[in-house]
């Protein structure tokens, strides 16, 4: 057949594209398990992080997270309407999928209007607690929101107060990097421990402002610096915290935690 | 158009006698292997793959593994493009090059997130974006479709090494005064952290790689001053 027919031409592409297809599917196979395993140990990280169990910035071998997360932190689920834990039978903790429940319309509802571009919410959460000594002394809650690109993943957690942030993390984000990508920068992680959340009435009053939050939490308990550069990222942080630590989010949670006394 | 596709480098590979100990180095392997180092580097004389020079070398771990993905890539796919170059009908040649290239990339993409999980996050589009990168076209259009396979696969290896050359000399020069370190361990205690280093952050900036790669090629022709353009 001769090289340059359109006959030839066809069959020759379509070889070409059947052994790239495979050389690909196959890659994406064989590595797809160690890819998950990946994914979980930085979420793990990240989580350690915003509890501030792990220093940002520190080197630390994988399996000192995994040992670290399987010593101190517990995940439970939560009923977000009730406020209540649940012992699920059929669903464990460290298995359920949040952002796959609240794409299965058996497993979520529709969110009221909120600036964060929420359509659903799931009807159960996975907190995690941070337990010593038996006793839970934090609790981590999954965070997300629309930024200036895209939906930011993170998590926040919470003293044993239910109000003083411990710090927070952001594990996925397609914001600019340099700008609103700064929300990964440790300097700016740094000035979240100690600020509340709420105020004594027990409205979310904790956001980002331009200049705010320079003195210590102290005096300055409600207000955290803005990016510098990254208003529509620093916005839609202050919306997403406003809405999960709020009545649709987790507030029925934190106000039964808060009555008990602890997470 | 495509005028740096057939890029001005056929000539200079020709035999142009050599001196030297090293006889291996003056075949045309030996050529295809060392010449992209400085003779011919694919950023300092060809002026190509500069964006993601730019965009990868604020520390040196990143810079090396983009390196070593370029290079596999350049490599791999050289040799492949060759293999097959003989029955390629040259009206599908680009595409079927491109079809190569990236699968391959997407083979590398996914082993960096397997292997090298949180650099692959900081590497973000960068890896994906090989597939546009000029020097693994340039390669396979400009040089690989005329030698043999195993000539093609050496002349991938040298022209990334020569990519990687560049990027780990921006990488170390932009990290070390950007924040004092070398692969990300600490040499130069900052004031931050109680030492005396003030970082210059201008060099975690793009433009300070444009700053740096202007530089060495002023200075590499300089040294050459074969690689000089007449006006």
């Amino acid at each position: 057949m001769q090289v340059n027919s359109v006959r030839y031409t066809l069959l020759f592409a379509t070889a070409v594209c059947l052994v790239c297809s495979m050389l690909v599917a196959s890659a994406a196979v064989l590595l797809r398990d160690r890819q998950h395993a990946n994914q979980l140990l930085y979420l793990q990280k990240n989580m350690l992080q915003a509890t501030g169990l792990v220093k940002i910035g520190d080197a630390i071998s994988d399996a000192e997270i995994r040992r670290i997360f399987d010593r101190y932190i517990r995940l439970r689920l939560v009923d977000l309407q009730t406020g209540e834990y649940v012992e699920h039978p059929q669903i464990d903790p460290s298995r359920y999928d949040q952002r796959r429940a609240r794409a299965d319309p058996a497993q979520s509802r529709a969110a009221p209007p909120n600036l964060s571009q929420i359509k659903r919410i799931p009807n159960l959460a996975t907190v995690a607690l941070v337990v010593k000594d038996g006793e839970p002394v934090q609790v981590v809650l999954p965070i997300e929101g629309i930024g200036l690109y895209g939906t930011l993943y993170g998590f926040v957690a919470l003293d044993r107060d239910l109000t003083t942030i411990r710090g927070l993390a952001f594990y996925e984000n397609r914001e600019t990097p340099g700008l609103g990508g700064e929300v990964d920068n440790p300097k700016w992680k740094a000035k979240w421990p100690g600020r509340k959340a709420f105020d004594d009435a027990g409205n979310v009053r904790i956001s980002l402002v331009k200049g705010g939050g320079v003195g210590p939490p102290k005096e300055d308990p409600h207000h955290v610096d803005a990016l510098s550069g990254a208003t529509i990222t620093s916005n839609g942080v202050t919306r997403m915290l406003h809405f999960w630590l709020g009545e649709s989010g987790f507030g029925p949670y934190l106000a039964k935690a808060r009555q008990r006394g602890g997470p | 158009m495509f005028a740096w596709l057939r890029s001005r480098d056929a000539a200079a590979l020709a035999d142009e006698p050599r001196s030297g100990k090293f006889r291996w180095f003056k075949t045309r392997e030996g050529a295809a292997l060392t010449d992209p180092l400085f003779k011919n580097n694919p950023i300092g004389l060809q002026v190509l793959g500069i964006c993601s020079a730019l965009a990868v070398t604020t520390r040196m771990d990143k810079a090396l593994v983009m390196a070593v993905s370029l290079t596999f890539v350049a490599a791999v796919s050289s040799f492949m493009v060759s293999l097959i170059r003989k029955y390629t009908p040259s009206s599908i040649r680009i595409i079927v090059q491109l079809a190569i290239i990236s699968s391959l990339v997407i083979v590398v993409d996914q082993v960096l997130k397997a292997y090298l999980y949180e650099i692959s996050l900081s590497l973000s589009v960068y890896v994906g974006l090989i597939i546009t990168n000029c020097i693994v076209l340039g390669r396979t259009e400009g040089f690989a479709m005329q030698n043999p396979p195993l000539l093609s696969l050496i002349d991938g290896v040298g022209n990334g090494l020569g990519y990687g050359l560049v990027l780990l000399i921006v990488g170390f020069i932009r990290e070390f005064i950007g924040t004092g370190r070398m692969f990300g361990n600490q040499i130069l205690p900052t004031v931050s952290e109680g030492g005396w280093y003030v970082p210059n952050s201008m060099f975690l900036l793009a433009p300070a790689a444009f700053f740096i790669i202007g530089f060495m090629i002023w200075f590499l022709r300089i040294w050459k001053p074969e690689q000089q353009e007449k006006d």
